[in-house]
């Protein structure tokens, strides 16, 4: 039975905001006498996550998504509730704890400006203790999964985002953590660079049987990466299970374009008693749910004289787009 | 604390950051040059204070000189450490970066306090040492072995202070933000750093000895050179040194309690 690496039990978070009224009355007033409100960003959350798991965390801006990440990593302390990941209470970063996970950001980046991304990863070789030989070995094994080659010797400031990217990933598993955070890690990407990450990450995982927690705003990153996905609802989780799950209960049906042989055709298929969307001459777009799809095709294809057929899936960003807005989801 | 790594990382950070200022040759040119004229200016100033009086505070020009050259010292490892890491502990917290900082497993203090350095700082803590042998010959002080030893101890707990004081007003950061002022007064309160302590009031004596120990810095060692200085000076001063080191690293690890990082 695989072991969960992260317990997360009734975990609260909150913040102090100061909050400031428009002009210049606004200013003066905040400056002498600023209101500060607390405001608590995540709400008794519960959930685990075994080893060797790839988990998305979904959520609008804001949601709490990079809160979560960064309690679990150990950054920010949490108000209330309990955190163990890999045996650890992340926020006292033991030395163990820290040799065994890694987070990186999308927005941020820890590699050297002005220096080629080489020297970076010798220095973070040197922070964690290993040896020049290993490390060389390190770097050549990542570079050759991540593709770069040449990159690694020119300076940061020269590369494009991409390669920066994959320059950041290297430097941040050179100590081969086996919990990745990850927060947007595709942010800004082409699609090549981002598809090539997602390559990396997949590959990663299944080599080492890493752990990984991710966000992102891009659904591919989640729909190629992620079997499993939680959803965070200002600060509540709104749906935790498989993302398979979560798109069949979102998206019960899915659209049929079929191309017949004759209009006559199509007018008897458009009377046989399934849920017309539209029809054109003998082209028609029905509806059939999920759960009945195989033997609704079966028939269709067996009654009918049909020249061509689609099946449609629904546009995943829009299925995901209701779970940011909507608050429960029982499946 | 396992000290063959931490020394392995510091010569990676002494390389990196030689390296990363080396791509800009012009930058450390005119560092080196405004070091130079730096001292120049501050020793003429220097000059004409003494012009009509030879005394200041009970201090000759020449028994000054040697302030000026520990001063000079100073803040030549103002330069080449504290202030581009110091400084930039404020980025590092205003930005979110601290968060890479504090997920290594190394010291996040001795990460942020000792990453970069700024070699053009180097020439003047030389030329300070050139002026402190200058000062030795023009003073006629006899070097024996208590006496280096004397100096080291209240140069190093100097620096020490120095640093613990730069220390504690960036670790503010945590909580308001942006502290770049608190730093610049800091910095000019340094200057005063460069005059003799008798020169001043009492009240302004009494100020910089205790709130912001300023006469520590450069008046005890310099006392030291001239074989003025008392042993309960020396004492107090090395007293002084280990409770403000002692604080300021305790005030850290309190002040990241409260760390909230950058949103992203």
């Amino acid at each position: 039975m695989v072991k969960n690496i992260i317990n997360v039990r009734n975990l609260s978070k909150s913040f102090d905001i100061s909050s400031k009224e428009p002009g210049l009355k606004g200013t003066i007033k905040h400056f002498f006498k600023r209101q500060t409100k607390s405001l608590k960003v995540i709400k008794d959350i519960s959930f685990e996550i075994k080893e060797g798991e790839i988990v998305g965390f979904l959520g609008a801006n804001g949601a709490g998504k990079t809160t979560i990440l960064k309690m679990l990593c150990g950054l920010i302390y949490p108000s209330e509730g309990s955190i163990l990941v890999s045996g650890h209470l992340p926020f006292r970063r033991k030395e163990n704890f820290l040799k065994n996970i890694t987070l990186i950001m999308g927005q941020k980046q820890q590699l050297i400006w002005d220096l080629p991304p080489i020297e970076s990863f010798y220095l973070n070789a040197s922070i964690y203790d290993l040896d020049k030989f290993e490390a060389k070995k390190r770097i050549k094994k990542l570079s050759e999964m991540l593709e770069i080659d040449e990159e690694l010797f020119i300076p940061v400031r020269k590369l494009s985002l991409g390669q920066r990217m994959k320059s950041e990933l290297l430097a941040a598993l050179i100590h081969e953590p086996n919990i990745l955070f990850l927060d947007e890690p595709t942010l800004g990407l082409d699609i090549n660079a981002q598809r090539n990450l997602r390559k990396f990450l997949q590959k990663y995982n299944k080599e080492t049987n890493a752990t990984i927690c991710l966000t992102s705003h891009y659904m591919k990153d989640i729909t190629s990466l992620c079997k499993r996905v939680i959803c965070v609802h200002e600060g509540e989780i709104s749906y935790d299970g498989k993302l398979n799950l979560l798109l069949k209960k979102l998206s019960p049906v899915k659209e049929i374009s079929i191309v017949c042989c004759s209009e006559k055709e199509a007018n008897k298929l458009e009377s046989s008693g399934f849920t017309v969307k539209n029809k054109i001459k003998n082209e028609i777009t029905i509806k059939i749910e999920n759960k009945s799809i195989t033997s609704s095709l079966k028939t269709i294809l067996n009654n009918f004289d049909i020249e061509d057929l689609f099946i449609n899936e629904p546009p995943i960003d829009e299925i995901i787009g209701k779970v940011l807005i909507k608050k429960d989801y029982d499946i | 604390m396992n000290l063959r790594k931490y020394l392995k990382v510091y010569k990676k950070f002494l390389h990196t950051s030689l390296a990363s200022e080396l791509e800009y040759k012009t930058n450390i040119l005119i560092d080196l040059i405004t070091a130079i004229f730096s001292l120049t200016g501050s020793i003429f100033l220097l000059s004409i204070f003494f012009q009509n009086n030879g005394y200041i505070g009970g201090w000759k020009f020449e028994q000054a000189l040697i302030i000026q050259g520990i001063y000079t010292i100073l803040n030549g490892i103002t330069n080449t450490w504290f202030n581009p890491n110091l400084a930039e502990i404020v980025k590092h917290i205003r930005e979110g970066t601290l968060d890479f900082v504090l997920l290594k497993p190394i010291d996040s203090q001795f990460f942020i306090s000792l990453k970069k350095i700024n070699p053009s700082g180097f020439l003047e803590i030389m030329l300070g040492f050139f002026l402190l042998f200058f000062c030795i010959r023009i003073n006629q002080i006899n070097l024996n072995l208590s006496f280096l030893t004397l100096s080291l101890i209240t140069i190093g707990c100097s620096i020490c202070i120095l640093y613990s004081l730069w220390f504690f007003i960036s670790t503010t950061t945590i909580w308001f933000v942006k502290t770049w002022n608190a730093i610049e007064v800091l910095r000019s309160f340094l200057y005063i750093g460069r005059f003799p302590l008798n020169s001043f009031s009492f009240s302004l004596r009494i100020f910089f000895s205790i709130f912001i120990p300023i006469a520590f810095i450069t008046t005890i060692p310099s006392e030291v050179f001239l074989g003025l200085s008392q042993l309960w000076e020396i004492l107090l001063e090395v007293i002084v040194a280990a409770v403000f080191l002692i604080t300021s690293r305790k005030f850290w690890l309190f002040a990241l309690n409260f760390y909230s990082s950058a949103s992203s």
